[in-house]
């Protein structure tokens, strides 16, 4: 096994050229893969965040007559509690009005938060680009494009219609842009206990939280579930929800790794098909070896070696080659404002299961010009001279 | 003097649908510590004896035995082990590996069967090489050597697990007249200092008429067996 060893070194050492364009050939693999494979799942994530990275990913509804969770401090304890994964929990309290100015009225979602909590998930305070978050009852902000239709400013004080008739004065202390227009159009965000005396009712109407991995938000909202001791309480899950996009994710997710399969399959077959050729041109050699009596094992183990070390020299290329191509790209493909084109993520666990891949695909290569090793017969090269 | 070689019966035929047949029922012993030789015009079957002998190549029917045990129903691997520890091969082509030194080269049966060298066995590689007059060169690589050198390379090759049978192939086919001599006078040294017993392949008259035997082989038979 040793001799196989120091024989498949020799081979590799004196071949350099042919050894090192092998190596390229499987590096040039791996950097591509790592590369599309860093790419995509950049892409994935940053689509994910944007879409539903500040939002409820899990929202508990009640679905009694009139919609409200009435215990609802419970169900937020028994939310918590309901699985490690949960983080964020938030009880909203929501009702519809209007809003009248100059001569339009527009529809609104009053949402009442307790407000720290609610700014876990939605960032309001990351995202005010005016005047400042409520301290008091009372206080409101809104969103963008809400504030410009209506023309409403910092300081100022809006009036609201309620389903009841009620008219509500709101003092709007800060606005928003959370970069969703149906939300910076109709939300006026205030805490619970103004919403509480909007909306005279018995508990809040939905208490919203986020998961530590998004993905796997279908099996805890089923957990939630589980808990909640209320009755008619109903969870609702991103995933369930927004189907297309998931499936959307799925198929790109199934295209990258048709592409990286098919780039391991031709370093497969480009490496079996040199190695192959290298058995062709020693075959005098392995002959004589085989004639002084190595065995066919350890014959065929040269190759295996050289395959071996190949794929290890070429998953090191590979690794430097695909993180130098992703520097390159996070640093000149740029956005004027200075953020990359495409957000890449360096997932150290991925980059070295390709390499791991690589060395696999190598060994696996050698394996055909082993098995030609194998059955070489000594007698036909020591006839044919 | 005892038999170390024995061959009954022997049997040759290649191909499957068309028969050729190379050797004829061939009955024939070597002694122990003995220089033969097999001469032959080319295509009578020579070639295929030594290589059945040396069990690279397996007769159609008879039995060949080698120190008494029986080698035609060995598998693969128990040849392996023989032909590594009983027999030297030398051939008119050397197939050094040219990645290695001539040292090295020398080396390489011992280590296919042992990768540890000890010291005696580094020390015995030496000498080999100092005894076909190559120790001056013997850490130069295969290709940086003269054709003669690789050849008494090869020789040294063949001995270093000390074999009792050395069986070679036109050993100096390749080679000037002079150093054929000196490569017949160096395998003559080893039959008498070693006890190896020799079998070769030669198309040179000279050479074989200073062997202790001459065996002709003619038409997958043998023809002629003289002995001294």
């Amino acid at each position: 096994m040793r001799l196989a060893f120091e024989i498949a070194l020799r081979f590799l050492k004196s071949g350099k050229g042919q050894t090192l364009l092998i190596a390229l050939g499987i590096s040039v693999g791996v950097a591509v893969q790592i590369f599309i494979g860093s790419l995509i799942q950049g892409l994935q994530i940053s689509l994910v965040d944007t879409t539903i990275g500040s939002s409820s990913q899990i929202t508990i509804t009640s679905e009694s007559d009139d919609k409200t969770i009435k215990d609802w401090k419970r169900t937020v304890y028994e939310a918590q509690i309901s699985s490690p994964e949960i983080i964020n929990v938030s009880p909203s309290l929501d009702g519809p009005a209007s809003i009248d100015y100059e001569n339009d009225t527009a529809s609104v979602i009053i949402r009442g938060f307790i407000l720290e909590d609610a700014d876990k998930i939605y960032k309001f305070k990351n995202n005010l680009y005016q005047g400042q978050f409520p301290k008091n009852r009372g206080e409101a902000i809104i969103g963008k494009e809400l504030a410009v239709k209506s023309g409403t400013e910092v300081g100022d004080n809006i009036a609201l219609l309620t389903t009841r008739g009620n008219v509500i004065t709101l003092k709007i202390t800060g606005l928003f842009d959370l970069k969703v227009s149906s939300i910076n159009d109709s939300w006026v965000v205030t805490d619970l206990k103004t919403a509480e005396d909007i909306f005279p009712t018995e508990g809040v109407t939905s208490v919203e939280m986020q998961v530590k991995d998004v993905f796997l938000a279908d099996e805890i909202s089923r957990q939630v579930a589980y808990t909640v001791s209320e009755n008619n309480l109903k969870v609702d899950n991103w995933k369930d929800l927004n189907q297309s996009l998931l499936s959307g994710l799925n198929g790109q997710s199934i295209s990258s790794y048709m592409i990286q399969i098919f780039v391991l399959v031709s370093v497969l077959l480009g490496i079996s098909s040199v190695l192959a050729i290298s058995v062709v041109q020693r075959s005098k050699q392995i002959g004589i070896l085989k004639a002084m009596g190595i065995q066919d094992k350890d014959a065929s183990l040269i190759f295996v070696f050289q395959g071996l070390m190949l794929g290890i020299l070429g998953a090191i290329l590979g690794i430097c080659l695909g993180i130098g191509l992703l520097l390159m790209f996070t640093k000149f493909a740029l956005n004027p404002d200075g953020s990359p084109v495409v957000p890449i993520y360096i997932n150290y666990g991925f980059i070295a299961l390709s390499g791991m891949f690589a060395v696999v695909t190598a060994s696996t290569a050698s394996l055909i010009p082993a098995r030609i090793t194998s059955k070489l017969n000594p007698i036909e090269v020591i006839k044919n001279g | 003097m005892a038999n170390i070689i024995e061959l009954k019966n022997i049997n040759k035929i290649y191909g499957e649908k068309i028969k050729t047949q190379v050797l004829y029922d061939i009955n024939i012993s070597f002694e122990a510590n003995s220089f033969n030789s097999i001469i032959g015009e080319s295509g009578s079957g020579k070639s295929t004896l030594l290589n059945i002998i040396g069990t690279l190549d397996k007769p159609t029917s008879g039995e060949l035995y080698i120190e008494d045990k029986r080698t035609d129903t060995m598998n693969k691997l128990e040849l392996s082990i023989l032909r590594n520890k009983t027999i030297g091969f030398i051939f008119q082509f050397h197939y050094l590996l040219p990645e290695f030194t001539a040292k090295e080269n020398v080396l390489m049966p011992h280590k296919i069967h042992s990768y540890h060298v000890p010291k005696e066995v580094d020390e015995w590689a030496d000498e080999l090489l100092n005894f076909v007059g190559l120790s001056k060169v013997k850490n130069n690589k295969a290709t940086n050597m003269s054709g003669g050198q690789q050849q008494r390379t090869a020789i040294a090759r063949a001995l270093i697990n000390k074999p009792k049978i050395i069986l070679a192939d036109e050993p100096t086919g390749n080679l000037d007249s002079e150093t054929t001599e000196n490569v017949y006078s160096i395998l003559r040294n080893i039959n008498k200092k070693f006890n190896t017993t020799f079998i070769i392949i030669t198309h040179d008259q000279r050479i074989a008429e200073k062997t202790d035997r001459i065996v002709q082989v003619k038409d997958g038979r043998i023809n002629l067996d003289l002995r001294k």
